[in-house]
């Protein structure tokens, strides 16, 4: 056997395990999301083929609608959000603090915390009986808000926690990117007379597109998942004003337990996920050609 | 020009913001452990406080001494271990093998391999359910555990690393008859000790957070991890919220512990975590 083919053989090998645990635990059960999506099952035995009668059903769903522009709703707030509040932290960090090391600890604290222990705090702070914000309107005087049964003031809370739990992240990426920011490019725009506000505006956020453009795309995929705050903090509620897309398939698909419309919910997100991973890769492609 | 006392109120107003910021942050995790540590009756009394009255251990008394909670703890750590000890060491390798062996399609397969990360679990949830039922480990701890270890998670990380790895060193080893396992265990391994840790720590937080897919995969309140434990015990106890804040502090605090002193290679992994 001569070396290269030596080497090949051994390159397959090495990746086999990590290829052998991605085939069998995610690309199977993809087929298989894609074949069960054509059948009626409640996920025990076989099913009987329905063909596209799920996607039909889908499509006059309006719980399914409910759910679609909840994750839409959801993703445009919480991206710009986490990002612009994020990118705020990281400027302050960066410049002259004391005890900057453990205030950058506790800002990045929550990428500790789990999604369930996060919405139940959620709830200790939002419950309109008995939560912290309730009592502190109540000890002012203030009108109470209805942050359990009022749709939007719901949707406003698991927002609220999300961002809670996904700045630190955003601002611990932006502050990497801002090591890399040369010191000589202030100086310049100083010179040239340029203001703190313009400064930021046409030399820091340039210079962190790298930093923003991953940061687009992680927070958009992410928010496509976020399933544990939803889940624990409102389940969904008040009417459905906070289910999204993925608490709507689980609810279908091991609640109600009918899988195939469950799978085809999935083959749906499927859809948007290789939606957004296409656009990534075009931008960054277009972003490699202009460099 | 700016004067000094300009700069000097500048650099307090940055402060300023800096601890307000942190104190948004810590005031949820410090008021989870005021009602921990509250009586059963000055939390259903109503009314604003900012600490506990009188600091008991009664919600964390009666959480042990009606859920498993030990049990629930020792699953969790079983999980997340076995997990991270086999993500580490099959990303390891094709970590090795994508940054310095070459064989056909090995770049479709990284792509492949890296695209899966995009998958939200709930796409696959159904499929991947029926697959563990015919495998015959709905239920089992493999259930939970194989699935969470298929990940590439760290396979992008451990290529970036082991390019830095010069080529000189495993060519050299290459020229004195190294099998490429010798080069891979006699030289990789060794330098690769900090990307080791990272990959460890940030696969054992997410192994212990993990919630959508155990939830689904454990149908035993023997087997149940802590995070699926919690929203079990938020069911019984509903508006307990002494009882369930006892125990959410039960599963946070040892990641935070481990998550505080472990920082810099947290910090590492997610600074450079899918960043080229």
């Amino acid at each position: 056997m001569t070396a290269r083919a030596r080497e090949a053989l051994a390159g397959y090998a090495f990746a086999a395990p990590t290829l052998l645990l991605l085939g069998v635990f995610v690309l199977l059960p993809l087929g298989g999301a894609m074949v069960i999506s054509l059948q009626e099952t409640n996920g025990f035995g076989e099913g009987t083929f329905v063909g596209l009668d799920n996607y039909g059903r889908l499509v006059q769903d309006p719980v399914f609608w409910r759910a679609t522009l909840n994750t839409a709703l959801y993703t445009v707030l919480v991206t710009p959000a986490a990002m612009a509040i994020g990118l705020g932290l990281a400027l302050l960090l960066d410049s002259a603090l004391p005890a900057r090391g453990a205030l950058r600890s506790v800002l990045i604290l929550p990428m500790a915390i789990s999604g369930v222990a996060t919405a139940l705090m959620g709830v200790l702070i939002f419950d309109e009986n008995s939560g912290f914000l309730t009592e502190v309107a109540r000890a002012m005087g203030l009108p109470q808000v209805d942050w359990q049964t009022h749709g939007p003031a719901a949707f406003a809370s698991v927002v609220i926690m999300t961002l809670w739990w996904r700045v630190g992240f955003n601002m611990l990426i932006y502050l990497a990117g801002l090591q890399g920011v040369a010191h000589e490019l202030y100086e310049a725009a100083r010179l040239d007379g340029a203001n703190a506000w313009q400064r930021l505006r046409h030399v820091t956020v340039p210079q962190l597109s790298p930093q923003s453009f991953f940061l687009v795309i992680l927070n958009i995929i992410y928010s496509f998942q976020v399933f544990d705050i939803v889940f624990v903090m409102t389940g969904g509620g008040p009417e459905r004003a906070t289910t999204v897309l993925v608490t709507y398939a689980y609810d279908t698909g091991f609640v109600t337990r009918d899988q195939g419309y469950a799978a085809a919910i999935g083959v749906v997100l499927l859809a948007v996920t290789l939606v957004v991973t296409a656009l990534r890769w075009r931008a960054q492609r277009r972003r490699e050609e202009s460099v | 020009m700016r004067t000094r006392s300009a700069r000097r109120r500048g650099a307090a107003l940055r402060l300023l913001g800096a601890l307000l910021a942190a104190g948004v942050i810590l005031f949820p995790l410090y008021w989870m452990v005021v009602v921990a540590f509250s009586t059963r009756s000055s939390l259903s009394g109503g009314g604003l406080r900012l600490w506990p009255e009188q600091a008991t251990l009664d919600n964390f008394r009666r959480v042990l001494d009606s859920f498993p909670v030990l049990t629930w703890f020792g699953n969790s750590v079983a999980i997340a271990l076995v997990t991270s000890v086999i993500i580490v060491l099959v990303n390891l390798l094709a970590g090795y093998a994508f940054a310095h062996l070459r064989f056909p399609g090995s770049g479709v397969l990284l792509l492949v391999s890296l695209s899966t990360l995009m998958l939200p679990v709930q796409v696959i949830m159904v499929g991947l359910f029926r697959l563990v039922t015919e495998l015959g480990l709905y239920g089992s701890y493999w259930a939970v555990i194989l699935p969470t270890a298929a990940s590439a998670f760290g396979v992008f990380l451990a290529r970036q690393f082991i390019l830095t790895i010069p080529r000189e060193l495993i060519e050299a080893a290459r020229i004195d008859g190294a099998t490429h396992l010798q080069i891979f265990w006699r030289i990789v391994l060794p330098l690769s000790r900090p990307l080791i840790a990272v990959l460890f720590f940030m696969s054992m937080l997410q192994t212990w957070n993990d919630f959508a897919w155990p939830l689904i995969a454990l149908r035993e309140n023997a087997l149940y991890t802590l995070p699926v434990g919690l929203l079990f015990l938020q069911g019984q106890f509903g508006p307990d919220y002494g009882a369930t804040m006892a125990f959410a502090l039960i599963t946070v605090a040892p990641m935070v512990l481990v998550f505080l002193l472990a920082q810099r290679w947290f910090v590492q992994g997610f600074s450079r975590s899918g960043l080229r």
